[in-house]
């Protein structure tokens, strides 16, 4: 049990829906969610397909413990080949549509071909159908959702959607679900938005069982515990949120700042979650109003946040004086660092924008910082921007710059190729901050060594939560390492990127890995679902989850050398702070963990290493 | 003592632990969609708010049941509902004002919170102490002491 044992296959070509057990060999091999819908992905499409072609097919998956009591047990993750990069993608989402999902009674949804026209699917427990979504196209994430409650009368309906970015083909568009959580990453979003699907809305009543349920209670009350009295996710996350990062990451000088030119930021602690809990000069209210949770979380990172009424943002537009979700850390980094801004509300309002038309802030602000560099060298002129004067610091950019791209106008449509591409077309590809086509998350490989290493050899592109080697080089979790230097680092990435494809296999949310080891998360799973699961177990899953995508690029046309940074973290030295002088050590790094994870020099998993985790 | 639960919405995430531990103790699986209680989000005012039955002494559900299905738990004051008398005709479900008694399709009967016979798992479910199981006569207790820890500290701080 644990397993819904059911997949829903949707053939939106055909305008079909049909229900199929779930391979249980596969489900032992790879447990669920990433690692089992990335299995499923490889055996029914071509890895040279183009993402936006109706042969590359998008799978919702949840893992055995979505829907279980288990803390944070409510993920789904979004997997299938990517628009922005051109790589395996899977994006996670919390929010309570994993959760949905599984009460109905699947372990995913498998999408597959393209609709004439756009449509939604609506589930209700056994019964699946697709509807016409013509009062949708058009509309945001918000409005879909609460459109779609609204025509079946239904509160209770959970929904995933695209927002208008995802139909207008920006390349870094999302999956929002519960008006704010997000399947965030690699155009997951751009992919369901090529095969017409608008919005997928749920509900379930079935109900989840788990193998042992006296052995699972156990488990998870000793597992809440644990996160109970970790001071990270036990005090840190639950008061500041992931924004808690902000200052600390600025003072190790690994805080990338106006497109990566400098490590550090002036206006740091104004966009922090220091600053989030501050009166407003205006209002005398704070920016975060409260705190909220996804499905069975008991941290609550997540923020809630309302901007100053009289902000220029929102002064005339009463449908954002709103509460809503509100900075995480790696969008405040995106739209502020990286984009030299530092106006607390406008990054709220940002992302607002990037919530409702489902966009992913961190390839967006990025994008809007490389613009920024651009605009400055005289690159770009007001001929490209429609005489937007996208500088470094401009707040006013930043938020016009996400509503046009968020509608896919204007100079925002070029912001909507991100980086990579917008870079290429103007000649300076070089500005690119980005790794496979996706711009990075908000550490910086000068100042933190494995960050380097897990950014260059992520299967997604460059990407914090493929391998958060944050944990041990700034918070010492599980084992304090040097952020400067490089040395074994190479089994540090590994480790992290085994142990991070197991939880993403599992429905926990990576979050937990501050206070949960693959021992405290072990016995959840193994009470949860047949079969004997030991921590070893469970990083060999994880292994395996790596080594598959990592064989899907290969065949996808990726090389070892996409295995790199841009020449930015290569060759210019961060100029200030504790890694000033320092660039990316990852020329030594990378032969380490080829050879760590028992590649081949040129970056491919020898036969040997492909018989020892039974691939 | 006579116990009640007391709700602080202030201090909900919103995390539907409760109504996981209420699903698992009366249904034996991890169902929200069959829980007693139920958190309401609400999402513009970044308010979430826990809502289950109060246990009225002078029950509307009670006084309306034509065949005596539901009674008092002499020991926890609860409103409970015998399975074995329900027809489920629902007139309780009309009669409580607040929504708490709500009709179950897949039984044939209705079900309402009956505080798990003395231990309300939603209460220990809870991590963040929104939904607290206390002294019925001092429901009040937690909020009078928090202002009483107020009153007059100005003066001290003077002082």
């Amino acid at each position: 049990m644990s397993w819904a044992r059911n997949i829903l296959r949707v053939n939106l070509s055909k305008g079909t829906c049909a229900n199929e057990p779930l391979n249980m060999e596969w489900a032992q091999k790879y447990l669920g969610q990433r690692g089992l819908a990335t299995k499923y992905l490889v055996e029914e499409t071509d890895p040279k397909v183009d993402p936006l072609s109706p042969d590359n097919k998008l799978i919702m998956a949840t893992g055995p413990l979505t829907g279980t009591c288990a803390s944070t047990a409510g993920r789904y993750s979004v997997i299938t080949k990517g628009a922005l990069t051109g790589a395996i993608a899977c994006s996670n989402s919390g929010g309570f549509f994993g959760n949905e999902m599984k009460n109905a009674g699947y372990d995913m949804i498998i999408f597959e071909g393209k609709s004439k026209k756009p449509v939604y699917l609506l589930v209700e427990d056994d019964s699946a159908q697709l509807i016409d979504a013509g009062d949708y196209w058009g509309k945001s994430c918000w409005d879909t959702e609460e459109g779609i409650k609204a025509k079946h009368q239904d509160p209770l309906i959970r929904v995933a959607s695209i927002g208008v970015s995802g139909e207008v083909g920006v390349k870094y568009a999302c999956v929002v679900n519960d008006m704010h959580r997000a399947a965030g990453r690699s155009g997951v979003g751009t992919v369901m938005g090529s095969k017409n699907l608008k919005a997928v809305a749920i509900r379930g009543s079935l109900g989840v069982q788990v193998d042992d349920a006296d052995k699972f209670l156990a488990a998870v009350s000793s597992g809440k515990a644990v996160i109970a009295d970790n001071p990270v996710t036990g005090q840190g996350l639950p008061a500041f949120g992931t924004q808690v990062l902000m200052n600390v990451i600025n003072e190790s000088g690994a805080l990338p700042t106006r497109n990566h030119l400098d490590s550090q930021f002036a206006g740091a602690s104004k966009i922090s979650a220091e600053a989030m809990a501050e009166a407003r000069e205006g209002d005398g209210k704070t920016n975060l109003l409260t705190t909220s949770a996804c499905f069975g979380c008991t941290i609550a990172c997540g923020r809630i946040s309302t901007i100053e009424r009289g902000h220029y943002t929102v002064a005339e537009r009463p449908q954002y004086q709103i509460a809503s979700g509100g900075l995480e850390y790696e969008a405040a980094w995106s739209l502020g660092a990286a984009t030299g801004v530092d106006d607390l509300d406008a990054l709220t309002f940002a992302n607002f924008v990037c919530n409702e038309q489902g966009m992913d802030p961190i390839s967006f602000g990025a994008t809007v910082g490389a613009a920024m560099e651009m605009y400055e060298n005289g690159d770009i002129s007001d001929k490209e921007t429609g005489g937007l004067e996208v500088k470094f610091g401009s707040a006013k950019a930043l938020t016009e710059l996400a509503e046009l791209t968020g509608r896919g106008e204007g100079f925002g449509a070029e912001i909507g190729l991100g980086s990579k591409r917008m870079c290429e077309k103007y000649g300076k590809p070089e500005l690119s901050m980005a790794v496979k086509g996706q711009e990075f998350p908000a550490y910086d490989a000068r100042g933190i060594q494995g960050m380097g290493l897990t950014y260059a050899t992520s299967n997604r592109g460059a990407c914090h939560l493929r391998g958060y080697t944050v944990s041990s080089e700034i918070f010492g979790i599980p084992v304090k390492t040097d952020p400067t230097e490089s040395d074994g680092k190479a089994g540090l990435v590994k480790a992290f990127q085994d142990a991070t494809g197991a939880v993403d296999s599992s429905g926990l949310c990576l979050f937990t890995t501050f206070a949960w080891s693959l021992d405290d998360i072990a016995p959840q799973v193994d009470a949860a679902c047949e079969g004997d699961w030991t921590p070893e177990r469970l990083a060999e899953v994880g292994e395996r989850v790596w080594t598959l995508e990592r064989m899907y690029n290969l065949q996808a046309g990726f090389t070892a050398a996409d295995d790199t940074l841009p020449k930015r973290l290569l060759k210019d030295a961060a100029k200030t702070g504790p890694a000033e002088g320092k660039v990316s050590d990852l020329g030594k790094m990378l032969p380490e963990y080829y050879d760590a994870r028992g590649w081949t020099s040129d970056g491919v998993p020898s036969n040997e290493t492909l018989q020892r985790i039974a691939l | 003592m006579l116990k009640s639960l007391q709700i602080n919405p202030e201090k909900c995430t919103g995390c539907l632990q409760c109504e996981l531990a209420c699903s698992y103790e009366n249904e034996g699986l991890f169902n929200p969609a069959k829980s007693r209680i139920k958190v309401f989000n609400f999402h513009d005012q970044g308010r979430m708010v826990p809502y289950t039955c109060t246990q009225c002494d002078d029950a509307w559900c009670m006084s309306a049941c034509p065949v005596d299905a539901i009674s008092v738990d002499a020991e926890t004051g609860a409103k409970v509902v015998s399975d074995a008398a329900c027809v489920g005709c629902k007139v309780c479900t009309i009669a409580c004002p607040f929504g708490t008694v709500n009709y179950n399709a897949a039984s044939g009967k209705v079900i309402k919170c009956d505080l798990c016979g003395g231990d309300p798992k939603c209460a220990s479910a809870c991590p963040t102490e929104a939904i607290a199981y206390v002294d019925a006569n001092w429901t009040g207790l937690d909020k009078m002491r928090g202002w009483a820890e107020k009153t007059d500290s100005g003066a001290q701080a003077e002082a």
